[in-house]
């Protein structure tokens, strides 16, 4: 595990704290209650995590050897099943740790920001679950083409408020529960859903979700008796990214690949302020968004670019500032896959190994497809989270496209159902 | 230094308006019919695309003055454009500041925003601990640099902002986002008590929309009132009606006489004078 100082708000230039002064005294608070209960495991605080995360969450997750993929690659391939965790992503390795640190915070309502609304997911059912009343923030593009996560999130009990502003994603959600935790501070938590935003959260999420690693390194030297040559993870702002790099950065002989959305193009459009990708840590440059200096997409002015992905999840402009120290630190290597090839992936996944990635895991497959002869002959690849919520979006853009690996999905309109 | 001479034979009505809402000719007649009304201060916002501490109105005046074409060198020669004698600052965020010019530091900006007149900045994103480097440019250049003190802002925090401030501190009458209100937060009052110490001019935002507002404000206590989403109301108002430049133009100097109005009247009921 990375040795930083956890009083330390900063990873080298990266981190910090920016945001109104009304949420610093909140913002010190949390750091009081991160560095007793999380780090001192105060009141045995990391001990009731532990064992919610085991009896509610279904941890540990398998790593398991994936036959078919080590064939087709001619490499060792291993999965690490997040999308085993309940709720179906690495997610509510953070949400439950944070809901409960409310509650031992003696704070009385949580809020939160979703994208693809797994972390929305996770988060109400971590607060139905601890019985804390929930309201989750959402742009509206995010909820159109997320319902059954809007659902689920309904379902569980939690308020779901519609982010209007802007292009309606990921951006707009988590300026939108800031503003909301500006005005409600004295006795609401925001429960971030990643590695971002001001200090303590990069770090405090880390450690929520650095259990992937912690697992999946011993998993790894039980299976194959050492380490694996590289790790695989998605990132957009980075909290499974970093949770599978964790315990494994220290190990300075493991490649860590940051696979980024590549969206449709990496070329930016600067007049209509537009990046049509996600690529933040291989394209984006330093600035300071959301409590955070980090690496963003952003134009020559500093204003904040509309990012771009088929990966609702990956669609956002920041990335968490640990993860642009480590690339610019060259520990990270920051790649990207375009949306054709993270379908590709993702209908590869679905057949070959029986498991239906989300779009955001499907990226680090798609570049395990384009790189297999690079990466060495052990990998773990973190599957983040599972695709049911993603149906939609595949069928919708694989009709689009002329995929060869897509299945003929004309049954509909052979038994009426509905054209495609 | 510059702006405590704004608050210091009268309280000071400093108006805030997004510069280039709804486009920049307009909005070059707005803020002078705000210095006609009798502004003492004016802060002028230079739009940010992820504006975390504004509540809607403000969002949706940056909205329409980033559509209209508005950027900080847009910004810096609507500066130079404006025909006011009424000292400016600029409020906005810190990643627009720090990647000006060299995209690596406050310095560029803050040079360029002294040579065209503006003489302090607001940048609600930015605490005091990580004011350092712009704190030390705006000394170079000669700038204030206002902070913003919150109901919540207490002991350690308080001292240190007050050690870094200049020109005037922003006193957030209630906790939230910017945006006007029916009525004025208790909280004032108990904010103001807290920097009753420090001879830094108080003036109060955040909710204030009436002249009685501005008036129950400064009889509390407070050396000056900030008013921007009353203001950015009408500019708003007008966009949407479609009313002349020179009506809705009209309509701020009005408003803006009648919150000057308040705020004296609230001097003239105080027991004794702050100030001689």
């Amino acid at each position: 595990m990375s040795t930083d100082d956890a009083h330390d708000p900063k990873f080298g230039e990266y981190g910090g704290q920016y945001v109104p002064e009304a949420l610093m005294p909140a913002i010190e608070e949390l750091e009081d209650a991160y560095e007793r209960y999380v780090l001192e495991n105060e009141d045995g605080f990391m001990d009731e995590f532990r064992q919610r995360l085991a009896d509610f969450g279904g941890r540990p997750t398998p790593l398991q050897y994936a036959d078919q993929l080590s064939a087709r690659y001619d490499t060792d391939v291993y999965l690490k099943r997040e999308d085993l965790l309940h709720g179906g992503a690495h997610k509510l390795n953070n949400a439950l740790g944070q809901v409960l640190l409310a509650k031992y915070m003696g704070k009385e309502r949580i809020i939160a920001e979703t994208g693809a609304g797994q972390h929305g997911t996770a988060t109400a059912m971590a607060a139905a679950h601890l019985d804390m009343p929930c309201e989750i923030y959402m742009g509206e593009t995010d909820i159109a083409r997320q319902r059954p996560n809007v659902f689920r999130m309904r379902i569980n009990g939690s308020e779901v408020n519609p982010v209007t502003v802007g292009r309606g994603t990921l951006k707009e959600a988590i300026s939108e529960t800031m503003r909301d935790w500006a005005t409600t501070v004295e006795n609401t938590h925001y429960v971030i859903g990643s590695v971002v935003g001001p200090h303590p959260f990069p770090k405090m999420v880390r450690d929520f979700q650095a259990v992937i690693s912690e697992e999946a390194r011993e998993q790894a030297i039980e299976k194959t008796g050492g380490l694996p040559d590289a790790v695989l993870a998605c990132a957009g702002g980075g909290s499974n990214t970093m949770g599978a790099f964790a315990h494994f950065v220290d190990d300075t002989d493991v490649d860590l690949y940051a696979v980024e959305a590549g969206g449709s193009s990496l070329q930016v459009d600067e007049e209509e302020g537009v990046a049509p990708n996600s690529a933040t840590l291989s394209t984006g440059d330093e600035g300071v968004l959301h409590g955070a200096r980090t690496k963003l997409l952003q134009d020559s002015d500093g204003q904040i670019m509309e990012s771009h992905s088929v990966s609702a999840g990956l669609d956002y402009a920041g990335v968490g500032p640990e993860l642009a120290h480590l690339v610019d630190e060259d520990r990270v290597i920051p790649v990207n896959i375009d949306d054709d090839a993270a379908l590709e992936a993702f209908h590869r996944l679905s057949q070959d190994e029986g498991i239906i990635p989300a779009l955001e895991t499907a990226h680090a497959f798609g570049y395990l497809e384009e790189h297999h002869d690079e990466v060495g002959d052990t990998v773990v690849v973190n599957v983040s989270g599972r695709g049911d919520k993603d149906l939609e979006t595949v069928i919708e853009e694989t009709s689009k496209r002329d995929l060869d690996i897509a299945p003929d999905m004309s049954i509909f309109k052979r038994v009426g159902g509905g054209g495609l | 230094m510059g702006l405590e001479r704004a608050f210091a034979d009268e309280p000071a009505f400093v108006p805030y308006l997004a510069a280039g809402d709804p486009n920049y000719e307009a909005s070059l007649e707005y803020v002078e019919a705000l210095a006609r009304g009798g502004a003492d201060v004016i802060e002028l916002g230079l739009p940010f695309s992820e504006p975390i501490a504004e509540g809607k109105t403000i969002q949706n005046a940056i909205v329409r003055s980033l559509e209209a074409g508005m950027t900080p060198d847009r910004f810096f020669e609507f500066v130079t454009d404006l025909d006011v004698d009424v000292p400016l600052v600029c409020m906005t965020y810190y990643n627009l500041i720090y990647q000006y010019g060299t995209g690596d530091g406050p310095r560029p900006f803050v040079e360029k925003a002294a040579e065209v007149g503006i003489e302090g900045l607001v940048v609600p994103d930015l605490p005091a601990e990580e004011a350092g480097p712009l704190r030390r440019a705006c000394d170079e250049f000669g700038l204030d640099l206002v902070f913003i003190v919150a109901p919540t802002t207490t002991g350690d925090r308080l001292e240190r902002m007050l050690e870094q401030v200049s020109g005037y501190v922003y006193v957030q009458a209630r906790l939230g986002v910017t945006g006007a209100r029916e009525d004025v937060d208790d909280a004032t009052e108990e904010s103001l008590a807290r920097l009753s110490d420090w001879d830094v001019p108080k003036a109060v935002g955040f909710g204030i929309k009436t002249g009685d507002h501005a008036e129950r404000i400064v009889s509390a206590g407070a050396d000056g009132v900030i008013v921007g989403s009353a203001l950015v109301d009408i500019v708003a108002e007008g966009h949407e009606n479609r009313d002349s430049v020179e009506e809705v133009a009209d309509r701020l100097e009005a408003k803006a006489r009648e919150l000057k109005e308040g705020a004296l009247r609230g001097a003239s009921e105080r027991p004794q004078p702050e100030r001689t």
